[in-house]
């Protein structure tokens, strides 16, 4: 058990490293390359969908850096760039999708969610307060009890 | 004992919810493309490259546009029913070749054979960009107008076209002919 644990933190050293040894990105301007990679670490590469532009080594990602990295150099501003984009992939490439009726569900339901919670939380603490309210005995209810009490004790006793 | 259905009710819901998501491809990404104008392009021909082909030049036809390379694994086994497809001539078939070699290309459609009218060669990617294009095989069908009314993301099932390309591409003649 040791062993393996210790072969995979070795692993995931190595693995540390190599992302650390990863080629800068081709490119002369380091302005440019900067805010290239900024900006593609807010886009989703399509090929590998959990992985951002920025760090995919796919084929597309290479390509679709190059046309961001061509449009920083003609002087487009970082949200021309986002719309060229999301004009051919969708939403589906940004990270963080915009705010639109179609996606209000995305952004808020899970604060919808959360009030909804609250809501009922609220409204069960306060019937069951309500339950185990302590009520004084009427003078019926305490003869019964009375009562009640005395028939079952002689059986205790016999 | 409504109180008691509840959260079953939610249970279901979520399940629901779930199963939806479970059969879902995710590696399908519904394009911001369809019922758009196709992006325009002029790009030389694969066998002739000293003659151009741009998209405009089909105003007016119900056409496919098909992306492929030799590289492209899915597009192998896309190829036969292409062909297949092309000798219905219910609507013709033209190629995008992306990204590829043009030798590979060549010899790929003289193995294989040739389903396109004609096919285009897109060697740096650009014109897909301009598509959408994120993994190759992708079809499109483009109307009279020139609007994409269809994409296929990976190949084009015998039921893909059967049911939705040729039903849509016979509708959008059918109007264009009024």
């Amino acid at each position: 058990m040791r062993r393996t644990s210790a072969a995979l933190l070795i692993l995931l050293l190595a693995v540390a490293a190599l992302a650390q040894d990863a080629p800068p990105a081709s490119g002369d301007d380091p302005v440019i390359e900067n805010r290239l990679n900024n900006l593609a670490k807010e886009l989703r590469c399509l090929v590998c969908q959990n992985e951002t532009l920025a760090d995919s080594q796919a084929g597309l990602a290479d390509d679709l850096r190059r046309e961001i990295r061509e449009q920083m150099k003609a002087g487009k501003s970082d949200k021309e760039i986002i719309s060229f984009l999301t004009q051919r992939y969708g939403q589906f490439i940004l990270y963080r999708p915009q705010v639109t009726p179609t996606t209000y569900l995305l952004w808020f339901g899970p604060f919808v969610l959360l009030i909804g919670g609250l809501v009922i939380l609220f409204h069960y603490i306060r019937t069951r307060r309500d339950a185990i309210r302590e009520t004084p005995l009427t003078g019926e209810e305490q003869k019964r009890a009375t009562e009640l009490l005395n028939a079952a004790s002689p059986k205790e006793t016999a | 004992m409504v109180k008691y259905l509840i959260p079953l009710i939610l249970f279901m819901v979520l399940v629901a919810f779930l199963a939806i998501g479970l059969n879902r491809d995710p590696h399908e990404v519904p394009s911001p493309l369809i019922n758009k104008p196709a992006p325009a392009f002029t790009l030389p021909q694969l066998k002739a490259p000293g003659k151009t082909f741009s998209a405009g030049e089909m105003r007016g036809k119900v056409w496919i546009l098909n992306v492929w390379a030799s590289w492209c694994v899915t597009c192998r086994d896309e190829h036969p029913l292409l062909i297949e497809y092309a000798k219905t001539e219910a609507v013709p078939i033209y190629g995008l070749n992306y990204k590829d070699q043009r030798d590979d290309a060549l010899a790929w459609l003289s193995e294989l054979g040739d389903p396109y009218v004609l096919s285009v060669a897109d060697l740096d990617g650009r014109v897909a960009i301009d598509y959408g294009v994120y993994g190759a095989p992708e079809t499109y069908l483009i109307d009279q107008s020139g609007t994409i009314r269809f994409k296929q993301i990976g190949p084009v099932t015998p039921d893909v076209w059967t049911k939705q390309i040729v039903p849509l591409a016979q509708e959008l003649n059918r109007q264009g002919n009024k």
